[in-house]
C-alpha cells in the first residue's frame, strides 16, 4: 500500500474538519474498550495469562531463527510449501506465481493485513486474476474503489450504514436498505457464490505453530473457514514474527487475543489448518503454501523496538487511544494507525517518511496498560522521537529552540531570569484569569483547549521565600 | 528462493548476534520448550457440563440435553420443526446408523454442498470454558457439515466435555499421534476448527448480525 503517513497533519486536519466522519467515529467511540473492560472484569486471571503471554512472544524472538527453522520443517513434513519473501512486493510475486502454476482465475480473501502491507490485491489484478475480498468490513472497502481499512480488525468503522447502503445499491443494483441485517445477507448472497467458484483462498494468520507446522485463524464470520476449505490451493500469508511454540501456548493466546479486539471470550470461529487435504478427505485444499514476509521484521530483532514484534494484531491500543478515536485511521496514512501503526510506520516504511506519528500522542500510556502482550508503545514512540533528533529529521526551527534551551539551562542564573520573565509574560496574557485562551507566541496551541495559568511565583522564588522566612525564624 | 531464505534466517541471526555456541544454546532451548508443553493460566475443570451448557448459551447456541443417541433424530425433528425448518439434513457418516426416517427426516450421508439447508455433525471434543465445539476434519468428518448449511446442529456426548484446550490437545495427542513427532494413531487432522456458536459479524456499526457466512444458527444436543 502506498504510504501517505507524510501528510499526517493535513490528513488530521481534513478528517476533524469532515462532520460525517466525525458522527461515524462518536458512534462506536469508547464501545470496544468497554468491551474489553468488561471481559477482563469477568476473567479472573487476566493479569496472569497477560503475563504469560508476553513470556511466551518473548520467548519466540529471543530464538526466532531457530524457532521458523522448526515451524518450516515440520509444515514441509505434513505437505505444505514454505516461501520467504523479503517484503511485500515480493511476496506479490510469489502468489501471484502459485497463481499461474495452478491455473487460478478467482481468490477469496480472508482477512490479512499483510497484504494490505503487500498491495496485494493490485498486484493480483495486475496478473490477471480477481481477488474478491470476503471480511464483510474488507468487502465494503473493496467495492468502493479499492478504500483503504481505518482499523485492524473493524476495517469500515469509519462509515455508516446509509454510506453501505448507498454503497451496495450502486455496486449490485439492489434497492437501497438501512437495514443492518438486511446489508450483512446481502452480501452474503454476493460472495457464497464466489466462495463455491474460487479456485485458491487466501488468508493471513493469526498464529504459526512450530509444534505441527499449522497456521491457526481467528475469525467470527467463518469466511476465513471458507477461504481455507473450499478452493483447491490455500495460500496462507503471514509474517515471519507469528511464530508460536506449542498448542499450549496457543490456548494461552486465545484467551487475550479476542478478549482485547472485540471483549469476546472466543470468536466464534479458530481455525488450524496443518497441510493440504489427505487422501480420502471430502474437502479441503490439494496444495497449501505459506508465504512468511520479512518487510523490516528482522530489522527489528535485537534492536530496541523487538517488543513491538510481539504485538498479536488485537488493536486494543487504538481503541484505547484519544488521538485515534478523534482522527480515525485513514489520517495515519498507511495499514496501521493507531499507536502500534505509529511505531510500525515509520520502523517499515522510513523514519522520514512517518515523522508526525510518534508525535501523534499524549503519551497517556492507555495504549501500554492494555496492550495484551505488555509492549511498552508510550516509550517506543519516545524512542522513534529520539530517533529522528539523531537522524536530523526535526525542522530546524525546533532544533535551534532546543538549542538555545540547552544554553540557557546550562546557565543557572540566566535559566532564573528567563523562567521569571516567562512566567510574568503569561500571568500577563492569562489577565487575571486562571487559564490562558490564546496563547501568544503560539495561538495554535489553544485553538481547543486553554492554556493553565501559571503560579505568580516561580518554584525558585517560592524556595528562596521559604528559606528565608525559616532562617528569619530560626533567628528569632 | 532459498536465496531469500538464507538471507532472512541470515539476518535474523545477525540481529540476535548468533554464534555457534548460542545457536546449540537455542536449539536446545526451543526442543526443551516443545518438550515441556508449558500451560498458561487454566479454566476450572468442576461442573463441566453446565458451564458448557452455560457458555455455549452465552456465545448464542441453542442447547438441549438429550438422554441417548438413539434419541437424536426424534430430538432433531422436534427441533426443526419447532423453528419452521426444512426436515432434510446432511449427516456425517459416524450418525447414518440412526433412524433418521423413523423421526420423520429425509436425509443423505456425506459431504454438505451449496445446497444443503441443515448439517449434522458430532464432535471430537467440547470445551467448558468457552462452550466451543472442537470439529476435526476427516473422511467421516467433512468440515463443510459445519460451515455451509444455514443451520448446523451438533451432536455432542457428555463424555466429549472437557474443561479448556489445553485438555482437548492432550486427548487429541493421544488419539491422533504426537503432532510435533511421530506418526501414530490416526494422524493429525488437515483441519481443527473450533465452533462457538453461529457465524456473525459487527462490521457495521458495530451491530451484531447472525449468519455473516457461515450458519445462522447452531443447536446442540448434549447427549446423556
Amino acid at each position: 500500500m502506498e504510504i501517505r503517513s507524510m501528510h499526517f497533519v493535513e490528513r488530521v486536519r481534513q478528517r476533524l474538519d469532515d462532520d460525517e466522519l466525525q458522527r461515524n467515529l462518536k458512534r462506536t467511540r469508547g464501545r470496544n474498550a468497554a468491551s474489553r473492560a468488561a471481559a477482563v472484569a469477568a476473567f479472573p486471571d487476566f493479569d496472569a495469562v497477560r503475563q504469560r503471554a508476553t513470556e511466551i512472544r518473548r520467548s519466540v524472538l529471543r530464538d526466532l531463527d531457530v524457532w521458523l527453522e522448526r515451524f518450516e520443517a515440520k509444515a514441509t513434513e505434513r505437505g505444505a510449501t514454505v516461501l520467504w519473501a523479503r517484503d511485500g512486493e515480493h511476496a506479490c510475486e510469489l502468489i501471484a506465481d502459485i497463481a499461474k502454476r495452478h491455473g487460478v482465475r478467482t481468490v477469496v480473501k480472508s482477512k490479512s493485513m499483510v497484504s494490505e502491507e503487500a498491495g496485494l490485491n493490485a498486484a493480483l489484478e495486475a496478473a490477471g486474476v480477481r481477488p474478491v475480498e470476503t471480511d464483510l468490513g474488507e468487502y465494503i472497502l473493496q467495492i468502493n474503489d479499492n478504500e483503504p481499512p481505518s482499523h485492524i480488525i473493524m476495517p469500515v468503522i469509519h462509515k455508516s450504514k446509509e454510506q453501505v447502503s448507498e454503497l451496495f445499491a450502486r455496486v449490485h443494483g439492489t434497492p437501497p436498505k438501512t437495514d443492518i441485517e438486511a446489508l450483512t445477507h446481502e452480501a452474503r448472497a454476493v460472495l457464497r457464490p464466489e466462495f463455491l467458484g474460487a479456485d485458491m483462498g487466501l488468508s493471513g494468520g493469526n498464529f504459526l505453530i512450530a509444534e505441527t507446522g499449522s497456521v491457526a485463524i481467528v475469525t467470527n464470520e467463518g469466511n476465513g473457514r471458507l477461504c481455507t476449505t473450499l478452493p483447491r490451493v490455500h495460500v496462507a500469508l503471514t509474517g515471519i514474527e507469528k511464530v508460536i511454540p506449542t498448542l499450549e501456548d496457543l490456548s494461552t493466546l486465545l484467551r487475550i487475543l479476542p478478549r482485547s479486539a472485540t471483549g469476546q471470550a472466543l470468536t466464534n470461529y479458530v481455525s488450524m489448518l496443518t497441510g493440504p487435504k489427505h487422501a480420502g478427505d471430502p474437502d479441503g485444499p490439494e496444495h497449501m503454501y505459506f508465504v512468511l514476509v520479512d518487510g523490516g521484521r528482522a530489522d527489528l530483532l535485537g534492536s530496541e523496538f523487538e517488543d513491538m514484534l510481539r504485538c498479536i494484531r488485537c488493536g486494543a491500543c487504538m481503541n484505547h487511544c484519544p488521538v485515534y478515536q478523534t482522527v480515525g485511521g485513514h489520517a495515519y496514512g498507511w495499514v496501521y494507525p493507531g499507536p502500534m501503526g505509529s511505531v510500525l510506520t515509520p520502523l517499515y516504511q522510513g523514519l522520514e517518511k512517518a515523522k508526525d506519528l510518534p508525535h501523534a500522542a499524549t503519551l497517556c500510556n492507555q495504549c501500554g496498560v492494555v496492550c495484551p502482550v505488555s509492549i511498552p508503545l508510550p516509550e517506543l514512540m519516545r524512542r522513534l522521537r529520539e530517533k529522528q533528533v539523531e537522524c536530523g529529521l526535526r525542522p530546524w526551527s525546533e532544533r535551534l529552540a532546543l538549542r538555545a534551551w540547552a544554553w540557557v539551562a546550562g546557565r543557572p542564573k540566566l535559566y532564573a531570569l528567563a523562567s521569571r520573565v516567562g512566567v510574568r509574560y503569561l500571568r500577563w496574557l492569562a489577565g487575571g484569569r486562571d487559564r490562558i485562551q490564546v496563547m501568544g507566541l503560539a495561538p495554535g496551541w489553544t485553538a481547543q483547549r486553554d492554556f493553565p495559568a501559571p503560579a505568580a511565583q516561580t518554584f525558585r522564588e517560592l524556595h528562596a521565600a521559604r528559606q528565608a522566612a525559616k532562617r528569619q525564624g530560626g533567628a528569632r | 528462493m532459498s536465496g531469500t531464505r538464507d538471507d532472512i534466517l541470515g539476518r535474523l541471526r545477525r540481529q540476535l548476534g548468533r554464534t555457534d555456541a548460542t545457536r546449540a544454546e537455542a536449539q536446545a532451548r526451543v526442543e526443551a520448550v516443545l518438550a515441556a508443553r508449558q500451560c498458561g493460566p487454566r479454566a476450572p475443570s468442576d461442573a463441566l457440563v453446565e458451564r458448557f451448557i452455560e457458555r455455549a448459551r452465552a456465545m448464542l447456541s441453542t442447547v438441549e440435553r438429550c438422554p441417548a443417541e438413539s434419541e437424536v433424530p426424534a430430538f432433531c425433528a422436534r427441533w426443526l420443526a419447532a423453528q419452521s425448518l426444512p426436515l432434510d439434513l446432511v449427516v456425517a457418516p459416524p450418525f447414518a446408523h440412526l433412524d433418521w426416517a423413523g423421526a420423520g427426516l429425509r436425509m443423505r450421508v456425506g459431504a454438505a454442498d451449496g445446497d444443503d439447508r441443515v448439517g449434522v455433525t458430532g464432535c471430537f471434543r467440547a470445551i467448558a470454558e468457552t462452550g466451543t465445539l472442537m470439529l476435526r476434519s476427516g473422511v467421516d468428518m467433512p468440515p463443510v457439515n459445519s460451515l455451509l448449511p444455514e443451520t448446523h446442529i451438533a451432536i455432542v456426548p457428555v463424555a466429549r466435555i472437557v474443561a479448556d484446550m489445553e485438555a482437548a490437545w492432550a486427548d487429541a495427542r493421544s488419539e491422533w499421534g504426537n503432532a510435533g513427532g511421530a506418526e501414530g494413531g490416526q494422524g493429525w487432522p488437515r483441519a481443527v476448527n473450533f465452533v462457538s456458536g453461529p457465524s456473525r459479524t459487527a462490521d457495521i456499526e458495530q451491530v451484531i448480525v447472525l449468519g455473516a457466512h457461515g450458519p445462522f444458527r447452531v443447536h446442540l444436543l448434549v447427549v446423556g
